[in-house]
């Protein structure tokens, strides 16, 4: 278990566009992943407010709903996203830095449900939260 | 007789087009940060994606990061919704891209993003259509793909609240 844990880690430290972003995986329990994006400048969508975009927003939910998969307890090969729907509550507020975690609350052979939140410090008022659906890739070996 | 007035020059139309859409996308630096760029044919825009290897979400196919999938598609319907209801302040000449300052842009309430095939490591392409622009809410429709137009890799639908707008604030 700890290890496909060290492997989802090394897995998602290693994407090209997450350290691009300066995204930071902080915690994987079994389904259940926490993934944070500090304030970043390039990051802007609204220089009006200096507010981040929710593309970037969007980014940081899919990959903790993706993280989240790959640490359930059914232990996926690989996962890929087949929908996810996005709300935005707010702006998240400028400076702050915004963590989204992401609960895989059920696996079937092929589909996995996933839900997460997304807030900045204040953890009372979500920034956004998003549902998704996940496919699941069977380890290899496993009956079809 | 009133005679007709002289069409303005093609150049100067387009001159002012080109100024009022580099206007709304050059200010928004993750606009810059994904590399997204605009074609614009009369008044229909195509988002550009060019590939590169930083969108990388999955380096074992390789294909796209989903994030960068649903934010390319945010990116194109934002856009397309100011771009179209600035269009007749532009066209009539009352919006005057030369003063600079900052628009206000539409806000994503929410954004639903259906993905339906691994994004390849190819420049990607979107289009948005806007299903209905009223006074607070919009609701708009974006298609994604890369090599065919009828090969779509995803697709998105998103609601979205209108910046209120000083021309329109009375009555």
């Amino acid at each position: 278990m700890t290890d496909n844990k060290q492997k989802v880690r090394d897995f998602i430290e290693g994407l090209p566009h997450l350290k691009a972003l300066g995204m930071e995986l902080e915690a994987l329990e079994d389904g259940v992943a926490t993934v944070a994006l500090p304030y970043d400048t390039r990051l802007i969508g609204d220089p009006a407010t200096g507010v981040i975009h929710g593309g970037a927003v969007s980014t940081l939910m899919d990959t903790a709903s993706g993280a989240s998969v790959m640490c359930h307890a059914s232990q996926p090969a690989s996962t890929a996203t087949i929908d996810l729907r996005i709300d935005y509550m707010r702006p998240a507020t400028a400076g702050q830095r915004i963590t989204a975690r992401a609960e895989c609350y059920h696996v079937t052979r092929s589909v996995a449900f996933v839900r997460v939140i997304a807030t900045d410090e204040d953890k009372s008022r979500p920034v956004a939260t998003a549902t998704g659906a996940f496919t699941i890739e069977p380890a290899q070996g496993d009956a079809k | 007789m009133k005679s007709k007035p002289t069409p303005e020059p093609v150049q100067v139309v387009k001159g002012r087009r080109d100024a009022a859409l580099g206007r709304l996308v050059d200010g928004v630096p993750y606009i810059q940060f994904l590399g997204i760029q605009f074609d614009r044919r009369g008044d229909e825009l195509t988002a550009v994606l060019p590939y590169s290897e930083m969108l990388i979400g999955n380096p074992l196919l390789p294909a796209i990061h989903g994030g960068v999938t649903a934010a390319f598609l945010e990116v194109a319907a934002i856009i397309e919704l100011s771009w179209s209801s600035q269009w007749e302040q532009m066209e009539d000449g009352t919006l005057d891209p030369a003063a600079g300052g900052l628009m206000a842009l539409p806000k994503t309430i929410d954004f639903s993003v259906d993905y339906l095939r691994s994004g390849l490591p190819r420049d990607a392409y979107a289009r948005a259509r806007i299903n209905r622009c009223g006074r607070r809410y919009a609701s708009v429709h974006v298609e994604a793909w890369q090599d065919n137009r009828s090969r779509l890799f995803a697709q998105a639908t998103g609601h979205f609240l209108m910046p209120l707008r000083a021309d329109k604030m009375q009555g």
